[in-house]
């Protein structure tokens, strides 16, 4: 009886530890690919480093996830004025500053905080302009600084934006990391200590997880913020475990060293699929890749040649020998995950005895010499372009096309495209703010059409051109969607590209992990992330 | 020994100079522009180029640039990244531990086991043993880094699941990065099993990177014992009785030592050399690591900065081993 009483009161006992012992912290480990260059989106432009300040920076905007909608972020609703040139925002009231060894909040984040990161990045005369070397490209990518007439603050918790003209993709890009909302205080106070860098090396935000630790090429150490306005993140700690090797990052997510990967090889891909401990996610890649039929250049100026050369090319077997289930026929200009892709084009066959007809009644019953540009390096479009045009060059030469392969450092190849100076180059794009104006604009609009303007294509068509500009001038989505409709329905008669490929983007995991959605923006998200 | 000790430091001056110059117009001969380099399908505009150029003195003709970072050096600043825009000098000094500590942890690899392994060749020299051992250690000292890293990789981490296969420390561990040193940082960290950790990632790239030394010492160690125990000195230890163990570690390996210690000294600089590519293998955050990225990006300062910063503690090696040595043999003094 005496021993039944201890075990029962040892039973309790153990229950009752049990019960008031803390949950275990959970982990979340993500093998990431690449150091970031610092932690401000702001003055960079690689996928690394946005991935790297997600966790911690807040923006105006944010887009859902696992899509290109813009949802509220910082700014709890918005209006926007008739004439689509004003924008209104009215902030939230309970977003709260994360704090670290040098700066502890005395407010919340407020109008000062929206005006200072705007301007840090627009005015010369802002006192953080020139610290990190200064350099705000995408800022400057997407013409704020042409477009911007003013930002000003109401009142604590309400700014206004004014355009100098209406821009609907406005809204999205400040959902962009370079949008990032830095403290106006935590300036303040490195100003008074002297040590104004540190703003981008120990980031202050009001995002869903604190920065803690990062050891350059090894990891960065997130914990979650408490004081978060939104959801909490589901796990306590998220490190980003940096291995630039694919081979590397799989061993590690196989040994459950990390839950969550960036990229496989594709070599890998059966693999995992095979591996019953992980999940194989994909997606389109909000990207293109494309080969540009200089429109200015002779004989591509003669719409039949392009739409010849469109026939021509076996579209599927560049894509089962180079991309080996890592791409998807392109057949618009804007990837199948963007809103507004139109369905219902139908893509040039492949048809050599069709395409020599074509260019017999163009005037060239043999044929034509030409280039065939490939770029030096890899792209998430094109993982080998010298692969690609040695296929085109011997599909192209069944037409009676003769093509010399041409290619130049990178640097120089880009520069030499801008300036037309290809026949056929190759090329691609990937999209900023998941909005189809960030495409067709700086690829087939006419102001970049200009020689060493970034169209490749210089493709510039009055009826194209009017289409694209009155649907970046207003806001409403499915007019807008409509119209982006019609423009593809042009370029697919005009054929100033042969479209290749959107690439997959694959992610793997283990088969522990909940709540991760893949963005089609390529951005890692990991606030609803779990582990079961 | 004063007058050998300056003349030896004013031999550093021109190496300096040389060592500089040779890392200017290397890198500067790789194709890529660093700014360029960057840029993705957006392109860059020519104003923002021309400033990016400007600022980072690309706009001067080579010489110029030479003239600048000299003078940049002479005052005792080594530039900011072009990436990062951090200091040179503050990046090397977070990585330089993480390269120390593999590099101290190879040498103490290599010296347990070269040393045993020489002695023993020595000892039974026209052997199966010493000629097993001496076919071995050609092919260690001859083997590519990279191959042997991977190689291991393959077997330990990836067939067999034995060691992790990169980092210093599994990412499941908060060190506080206080000392730069892994193990000792574990050591005081309030994870239990982060020093187990940290040991298990030290093992494969400790031996990766040891393995060229190791085989120079055990070689070295083989061909000064085999002269030594040759000596009348020895021949009279044996003919006092003295028991063969004796002999050989009391009375030869003591004299052996000599010049296997001035190899020691010399074998830092093949450290580092080797360090830049088992960092790479192992993801393991120093030096050698960093300046691969560095050579990647087209990071001008850092690459001129990092080569600078290791020539120099190489030449203070080799300092040290001359000066100990004209110390101890004051017959080189001269």
């Amino acid at each position: 009886m005496k021993s039944t009483r201890s075990l029962l009161a040892a039973a309790a006992a153990i229950g009752l530890l049990a019960a008031s012992a803390p949950a275990q912290a959970k982990t979340l480990v993500y093998c990431s690919e690449g150091s970031p260059e610092n932690f401000n989106p702001m003055i960079n432009t690689t996928g690394t480093t946005f991935n790297a300040n997600r966790p911690v920076y807040g923006r105006l905007v944010d887009f859902k996830p696992g899509t290109t909608e813009v949802e509220a972020g910082l700014a709890e609703k918005w209006t926007v004025s008739e004439d689509s040139k004003t924008f209104t925002f009215n902030l939230r009231k309970n977003a709260k500053w994360h704090s670290n060894k040098n700066f502890k909040p005395t407010r919340g984040f407020n109008a000062d905080d929206v005006i200072f990161s705007f301007e840090r990045q627009w005015k010369d005369e802002n006192p953080y302009h020139k610290v990190s070397g200064g350099g705000y490209d995408y800022f400057a990518d997407m013409s704020m600084p042409s477009l911007l007439e003013s930002i000003t603050k109401i009142d604590d918790y309400t700014v206004k934006f004014v355009l100098k003209k209406p821009q609907a993709p406005f809204l999205a890009n400040l959902a962009m990391d370079f949008a990032a909302i830095q403290s106006k205080e935590y300036a303040d106070t490195l100003t008074k200590l002297g040590k104004p860098e540190l703003i981008d090396q120990e980031p202050i935000g009001t995002g869903p997880f604190e920065f803690v630790t990062y050891v350059r090429d090894a990891n960065i150490r997130f914990k979650r913020f408490e004081a978060f306005y939104g959801t909490k993140a589901r796990v306590d700690t998220l490190v980003y475990s940096i291995n630039k090797d694919p081979a590397v990052r799989l061993a590690k997510l196989r040994a459950n060293e990390c839950q969550i990967s960036f990229g496989p090889l594709p070599a890998d891909l059966p693999s995992i699929k095979a591996d019953k401990n992980l999940v194989l996610l994909q997606q389109s890649g909000l990207n293109i890749g494309y080969l540009a039929l200089n429109n200015l250049k002779p004989p591509f100026t003669d719409v039949r040649v392009r739409q010849a050369i469109n026939m021509a090319i076996d579209k599927k077997a560049i894509l089962d020998a180079v991309y080996q289930g890592a791409g998807t026929p392109a057949k618009n200009l804007i990837p199948p995950t963007l809103w507004s892709y139109n369905t219902k084009v139908e893509d040039y066959k492949y048809d050599p005895a069709a395409a020599k007809k074509l260019l017999a009644e163009a005037g060239f019953p043999d044929g034509f010499e030409t280039d065939l540009w490939a770029m030096p390096v890899q792209r998430p479009y094109n993982p080998d372009a010298r692969r690609v045009g040695e296929l085109m060059q011997s599909d192209l030469a069944k037409v009676g096309i003769k093509t010399k392969i041409v290619s130049y450092e990178w640097g120089e190849y880009r520069k030499r495209v801008q300036n037309g100076e290809h026949g056929m180059a190759q090329l691609g794009w990937t999209g900023d703010n998941g909005d189809p104006d960030n495409f067709f604009v700086p690829l087939a609009g006419c102001a970049s059409s200009r020689i060493g303007g970034g169209s490749a294509s210089k493709f510039c068509n009055k009826e194209f051109e009017a289409l694209i500009q009155k649907a970046s001038e207003i806001t409403n989505q499915s007019e807008r969607a409509k119209l982006y409709e019609q423009a593809q329905v042009i370029m697919h008669r005009e054929a100033p590209f042969f479209l290749i490929a959107h690439s997959v983007v694959f992610v793997p995991m283990r088969t522990n992990v909940t709540g991760f959605k893949m963005s089609p923006l390529g951005t890692f998200e990991f606030t609803n992330v779990d582990l079961k | 020994m004063l007058r050998f000790f300056l003349r030896r430091v004013t031999l550093i001056l021109p190496t300096f100079i040389g060592v500089t110059l040779a890392s200017f117009l290397l890198i500067h001969a790789v194709p890529g522009d660093p700014i360029e380099v960057r840029v993705g399908e957006h392109g860059i505009a020519p104003e923002r180029l021309a400033a990016l150029r400007h600022e980072f003195g690309l706009d001067q003709p080579l010489w110029k640039q030479f003239l600048d970072y000299e003078t940049q050096l002479a005052t005792g600043h080594l530039g900011t990244s072009t990436v990062t825009h951090a200091p040179v000098w503050d990046e090397f000094l977070s990585l330089f531990p993480a390269t120390v500590e593999l590099g101290v942890c190879a040498m103490i690899f290599a010296l347990c086991i070269g040393l045993p392994l020489g002695v023993i060749a020595a000892v039974r020299r026209g052997t199966a043993f010493d000629y097993g051992l001496m076919g071995i250690s050609v092919t260690g000292a001859s083997m590519p880094i990279f191959w042997w890293g991977l190689m291991v990789i393959l077997i330990f981490s990836v067939t067999l699941g034995w060691t992790p296969v990169s980092g210093r420390v599994s990412d499941m561990f908060y060190v506080e990065p206080w000392s730069g040193f892994m193990l000792i940082d574990a050591w005081y960290s309030d994870d239990e099993g982060a020093v187990r950790s940290a040991l298990s990632h030290l093992v494969l790239p400790t031996i990766v990177l040891g393995t060229i030394p190791l085989a120079t010492i055990a070689r070295m160690t083989r061909s000064a014992m085999l002269e030594v125990l040759g000596e009348d000195f020895i021949r009279t230890a044996r003919a006092k009785g003295l028991s063969p163990g004796r002999v050989v570690v009391v009375h030869a390996l003591r004299n052996a030592l000599i010049p296997v210690v001035t190899v020691v000294g010399l074998q830092v600089g093949s450290l580092l050399g080797g360090a830049i590519l088992t960092e790479t293998i192992f993801a393991w955050p120093g030096v050698g690591h960093w300046l691969v990225e560095a050579i990647q990006r087209r990071d001008y300062p850092v690459l001129q900065g990092g080569t600078l910063l290791i020539a120099v503690l190489v030449m203070a090696v080799n300092l040290g081993v001359d000066v100990t040595y004209g110390f101890l043999n004051p017959r080189i003094r001269r």
